[in-house]
């Protein structure tokens, strides 16, 4: 009788699944062609092709291949790493609010950047993602260790405002920084307001293999989280190793929102959004979850570069900038839900 | 979070815990009666308070001898009473150091006093204008003025009302489910305060670089732009809020125990409590107008006070010294404490942040 129940359940749950992915990868790919062909410097579609399959150098080509093409990596791969750290991040802290901005783990990151540039000199983003890693890894501990300080398990919207205070102090300590020494203020400005103008290949290939990592390790560890989501005590009983996920965990959000901070500064709300928007699609399975993060959150970041570049022509947003006008309703209706609140 | 306020134990001070045996007689209080009218004090208030105002004194006057060019007391109290022996001395007390040193003492107070009077209405000691975004729709307000029309400072004045109001009535009604409960109006307002700070990244980034240099010093919270025009006139709508902010101390502490127990006891709950946000808001707009958004005073101000005069609720009076100690206390440290002078909003946000993460440790750990 259960199994039959569960057959008919299923068989719909994977049409789902199987449609709402093949539905991500298509607007990933127009996405991708969008994010090509718009700029201040309007590709049409048919030239965004030619030039990808011939690189001429010149004209078109050269602005695709030069400029848009690196740009559009970079999106890529930031958008994943900020998404999946925020599929992580939400399932170890059980918070439907986490996020490492909000968390404050995109701060840290800042912040040994900024020590990075200030007191070793340093200027490239593959000098500096240690520092980055660092940060990042430093902050998600503490808030960890926040989140478990009590007996109980700590009510999400106070995990949330520890993080965004731990923010705060850890930008205004950046701030300070950047007021005292007129060379740090000049190599943050450009990178502090989330920005991905002029982040080409040299920059993004250093981090790159670090970013693998992490989504590695979020393969790895995307079962046992289906565990750790039904609380300790049963999670354990059902054989996972919860310490071990943990570990993983933590080094998996630190490599990927570390690196993602070294290589486009702080972008928030990539991670809280979605997630969400994951598990509707596809349930609450953290398997299908992950799968589905990888081509929504590029997708999303992208979709806020394309529009930065749109709405104030010829001038550009950064895409920092977009995600919060976009992020923050989105924070509002997911506390708005009675369920968030509970959770 | 148990909220501060909530708790109304009548004057049960450490509620005898020592010793269950013990009579508790409750706080020792002085009562001052003239024909119908009796004034009621507690004895560890009025101690308390006195000592704050005499550490704000103490922190003004430093300020105003402290410096590049140091004087000595006889020489501020000279150049103070306008002995025309004081020379160059009289130029550095009055025109240099007197505007900032005076408005960080009245700008501390507003602030001080702005966060207990939201903390006192939502019942919860996180909600105050800096968390919840007011203090940064005041200052996007002032933005807009500068970036756009190149205002005096009386329209940029106008222009944090505007914005602090309006972003208020946002934050309300977004928060609004049947009711605002806590900590979603908190969550709310740290949304909106994202959006309002990217917002103002954006202007910056459109500005003119030289606004933006300017602006941008602003935008941690700095009295480096207060001239004697900015401390009489803000300073002064300061003093005059807070005069009129006093006399719904009464009402206020009627409304903490719910609407229905306020009407029982003579209060009309709504006028009162429109008109004390309305006084807050003002308060944090002029502050945000004249020294940007200087943050964690308003949120740390009002629970050090209660703290310190072991009392149940939230007072205005106490907080609003308190915060004037805090303000005054923390620019002398960002101009003189450190290697080199920094906004005072910096050092609030580490101070005042640092309280906070050990607050939400603390009522985590308690649970």
């Amino acid at each position: 009788m259960k199994i039959a129940v569960a057959r008919d359940t299923a068989a719909p749950l994977t049409r789902r699944r199987v449609v709402g992915l093949l539905a991500a990868l298509a607007l990933l790919a127009a996405l991708v062609l969008a994010s090509i062909a718009v700029g201040s410097r309007a590709v049409p579609l048919p030239a965004v092709v030619d030039a990808l399959l011939h690189d001429t150098g010149e004209g078109d080509s050269y602005v695709v291949w030069s400029l848009r093409v690196p740009r559009t990596a970079v999106l890529l791969a930031v958008g994943i790493a900020l998404g999946v750290a925020g599929m992580l991040i939400q399932a170890l802290t059980r918070n439907p609010l986490a996020d490492p901005g909000i968390l404050g783990v995109n701060a840290g990151a800042s912040l040994f950047v900024a020590l990075g540039i200030a007191v070793f000199g340093l200027s490239s983003p593959g000098q500096y993602v240690w520092f980055s890693f660092a940060g990042a890894l430093l902050v998600t501990v503490v808030v960890y260790v926040i989140g478990s300080a009590g007996r109980g398990s700590i009510d999400p919207i106070q995990l949330t405002l520890a993080g965004v205070t731990l923010g705060a102090i850890l930008y205004a300590v950046v701030s300070a920084m950047t007021l005292l020494d007129p060379r740090t203020f000049e190599q943050m400005r450009n990178w502090s307001a989330g920005s991905v103008v002029g982040r080409g290949w040299e920059v993004l290939l250093p981090v790159l293999p670090f970013l693998a990592a992490g989504v590695l390790l979020a393969v790895a560890v995307a079962g046992p989280l289906n565990a750790i989501a039904l609380g300790d005590d049963l999670a354990k009983s059902l054989g996972a190793s919860i310490g071990r996920t943990r570990i993983i965990v933590v080094a998996a959000v630190t490599l990927l929102a570390g690196g993602a901070t070294a290589v486009a500064g702080p972008i928030g709300f990539v991670g809280l959004m979605v997630p969400h928007v994951a598990r509707w699609i596809v349930g609450p399975d953290q398997r299908w979850i992950l799968g589905a993060t990888l081509l929504l959150a590029p997708s999303l970041l992208l979709a806020a570069d394309v529009v930065g570049r749109t709405v104030i022509r010829p001038g550009e947003l950064p895409v920092g900038i977009v995600m919060a006008f976009v992020g923050a309703p989105i924070l509002i209706v997911l506390v708005r839900r009675r369920k968030a609140a509970g959770l | 979070m148990t909220p501060g306020p909530t708790t109304v134990e009548p004057s049960a001070e450490g509620s005898a815990t020592a010793d269950p045996t013990a009579v508790e007689f409750g706080h020792r209080t002085w009562v001052v009666r003239r024909g119908r009218l009796a004034l009621r004090w507690q004895a560890r208030t009025v101690l308390v308070c006195t000592l704050l105002a005499v550490l704000t004194l103490v922190a003004t006057t430093a300020a105003l001898a402290l410096g590049d060019y140091p004087l000595t007391l006889p020489e501020v109290w000279a150049a103070l009473t306008g002995d025309p022996g004081a020379g160059f001395s009289s130029t550095v007390v009055l025109e240099w150091r007197l505007p900032r040193a005076v408005a960080a003492a009245l700008f501390g107070a507003g602030l001080g006093a702005a966060g207990a009077v939201f903390q006192s209405l939502t019942r919860n000691s996180l909600a105050s204008p800096d968390i919840i975004g007011i203090s940064a729709g005041s200052y996007t307000g002032a933005l807009i003025v500068i970036v756009l029309v190149q205002g005096t400072y009386l329209q940029l004045t106008a222009g944090a009302l505007v914005g602090g109001a309006a972003t208020a009535a946002v934050i309300y009604l977004l928060a609004w489910r049947g009711g605002v409960q806590g900590f979603r109006l908190i969550i709310v307002g740290i949304a909106v305060s994202a959006m309002l700070t990217s917002f103002n990244t954006w202007l910056m980034l459109t500005a003119k670089l030289e606004v933006a240099l300017a602006a941008s010093a602003w935008g941690a919270g700095t009295l480096g732009r207060i001239g004697l025009q900015e401390m009489l006139v803000g300073g002064g709508a300061v003093l005059v809020l807070l005069v009129v902010l006093a006399a719904f101390g009464q009402p206020m502490r009627q409304l903490e125990l719910g609407d229905d127990a306020a009407h029982a006891t003579g209060t009309r709950a709504e006028p009162v409590r429109l008109a004390v946000i309305a006084i807050a808001v003002a308060l944090t707009a002029v502050v945000s107008s004249a020294a940007g958004p200087i943050a964690f005073i308003a949120l740390a101000a009002p629970q050090i006070a209660r703290r310190l005069c072991r009392t149940p609720g939230i007072s205005v009076v106490p907080a609003a010294l308190t915060g004037a100690v805090l303000l005054a206390g923390a620019e002398l440290a960002a101009l003189h404490l450190l290697p080199v002078a920094l906004p005072v909003g910096v050092v609030t946000v580490v101070l005042g942040g640092g309280y906070l993460l050990w607050l939400i440790v603390h009522e985590v750990r308690r649970r």
